[in-house]
């Protein structure tokens, strides 16, 4: 079903590949690296996995409790937990592609990839948990048409704020602060962490993933209504 | 045991009580109607029995199991076709039907089910391009795709042409022939009076009603029903016709009196005097419009 809407193909693969082609080839990001590459691809590969579990899922399911799927498969015996195990694997395999898609791509505009690939791995799913609690907390509360501004939404703002494409360095003292609390910030400072030799993941990165991968899903969990 | 018992149900939200003391049964291979106006409490007591709603009061029982308690093992054996919606704007029909036959352990064979219901044609349509009749006939096929022993129809003709409501009261009889309990709502009294073998009225949360469509049409035989301009004088031909006369609705009478050709020359005579148009007549057996309409006038 994913692949069938365009739209949501331009926002998991188009959006991050065009960010990473055109920033790595145009340096006019102050990433303060003498090659872009080696900070935008862990960046990239941050708002890929917001794009998914976030974006692309809440909007999902914002649309199918306004069409009435979800209340139509309540009286089916595909039962709660098996519908959210199959939304799971679902984002996890787009979450695949991406990864199958944008690291080579990264690779070939010359990232000096290295560090510790299970560490960024732990740190996606704990970021996918965080971004699909968040995700879902929209679509279970409000309309869908407004589920798709608001993601939209969050979506700018937080991969401005994320660390993603411009480094949190160059954000002004207070709204570091603020951004750093966020779990875009947290998930893109992780992967810039593991996936660079020689760098570490700060602690802080990790609190702030563990607290939004519990918080976000609990209150989707509490607020969730099916019609 | 009934595979539908509901007794003494009642559906609050917030202020607004839906339903209000509503019971009623339906055995295996009967068709009951829950027939009302809009706002009577149908979708409700309906729902609750789904499992979508939690009783306030009152039990309700789908094959001896609790709609939500057993929500699993309910869900197995029930289909259910719901007013509108409930479908991806973009999946075909013949898609969708293999879709939820794949979340049941004996399914209904998609492909036979598709011609049943009369969408063969438009298989690979996506269902936001189906026409009214169309997507209401998939929603039905995807009621009946896990071969349930309950089916709950609501509304199930509603925005459908002549030709598609006599293509699913076909598929719903032939349900019913094979031992399927289903209970329907609908507010066209015509589907009630052809289908059901009982129907069960209900008004403001409560039931008025109940019985075999012969049964509530039988009720007042002894009356003449005739429409004409609204508001004549009522008083004046009760005098002339002797017996009881009330317009049922704006231009629509019923004089309590035999039905016999005397009564009726009396009534047109009348008309005929004050040069009055007549533009019905009906002598006996009531319809169960009549019926309808006399139960659930509103009390203004």
């Amino acid at each position: 079903m994913t692949l069938r809407r365009g739209e949501s193909v331009l926002l998991t693969l188009g959006i991050p590949v065009m960010l990473l082609v055109f920033f790595s080839l145009v340096d006019v990001l102050p990433t303060g690296r003498k090659h872009p590459v080696d900070f935008l691809a862990p960046g990239v590969l941050a708002l890929a996995v917001m794009s998914t579990a976030m974006v692309g899922l809440g909007i999902a399911t914002g649309f199918e409790r306004q069409y009435g799927v979800l209340k139509r498969l309540g009286t089916t015996p595909l039962g709660r937990p098996t519908l959210l195990a199959a939304k799971t694997t679902a984002i996890l395999a787009v979450e695949l592609v991406q990864v199958a898609v944008l690291v080579p791509i990264a690779l070939a505009l010359g990232w000096h990839a290295g560090g510790n690939a299970a560490l960024a791995l732990v740190a996606v799913l704990l970021a996918t948990a965080g971004f699909a609690g968040l995700g879902l907390t929209m679509a279970g509360t409000l309309r869908a048409e407004t589920v798709l501004a608001a993601a939209n939404g969050l979506y700018l703002l937080l991969l401005l704020l994320g660390g993603m494409v411009v480094p949190l360095s160059k954000l002004p003292s207070g709204l570091r602060a603020v951004a750093r609390a966020l779990p875009a910030a947290a998930l893109s400072d992780a992967l810039h962490g593991a996936l660079a030799a020689g760098h570490h993941v700060p602690g802080r990165a990790w609190l702030v993933l563990l607290a939004w991968a519990v918080a976000a899903p609990l209150v989707a969990a509490v607020t969730f209504r099916w019609e | 045991m009934p595979a539908v018992e509901v007794t003494d149900l009642v559906v609050r939200y917030d202020t607004v009580t839906a339903v209000d003391g509503v019971s009623f049964t339906v055995d295996a291979g009967e068709l009951v109607a829950l027939l009302g106006p809009n706002g009577a409490g149908k979708t409700s007591t309906v729902e609750t029995l789904e499992g979508y709603r939690v009783a306030s009061g009152g039990r309700a029982r789908v094959l001896g199991l609790d709609p939500r308690r057993d929500h699993a093992e309910v869900a197995r054996r029930i289909g259910v076709m719901l007013q509108r919606g409930g479908v991806y704007p973009v999946m075909r029909p013949l898609e969708a039907l293999r879709l939820f036959a794949a979340y049941y352990d004996e399914p209904a064979d998609p492909d036979q089910l598709l011609d049943r219901v009369g969408l063969r044609g438009v298989a690979g349509t996506p269902y936001r391009r189906l026409s009214g009749g169309e997507q209401q006939r998939l929603s039905l096929a995807l009621a009946l795709v896990g071969r349930p022993e309950v089916a709950f129809l609501d509304e199930p003709t509603a925005g459908m042409d002549p030709a598609a409501r006599r293509t699913l009261w076909d598929v719903v009889r032939e349900l019913r022939a094979g031992g399927v309990c289903v209970l329907l709502t609908t507010h066209y009294l015509e589907e009630a009076e052809r289908l059901a073998d009982r129907v069960v009225i209900v008004d403001h949360g409560r039931i008025v009603a109940e019985g075999t469509p012969a049964e509530l049409m039988a009720g007042g035989g002894d009356e003449v029903r005739f429409a004409a301009p609204p508001h004549v004088d009522m008083a004046a031909l009760a005098e002339r016709v002797g017996g009881a006369v009330e317009e049922v609705a704006p231009g629509e009478y019923r004089a309590g009196v035999a039905p016999t050709p005397a009564n009726v020359a009396a009534i047109t005579a009348w008309l005929a005097e004050r040069d009055l148009p007549l533009a019905d007549l009906r002598a006996g057996r009531q319809t169960l419009e009549d019926v309808f309409l006399r139960l659930t006038r509103d009390e203004a």
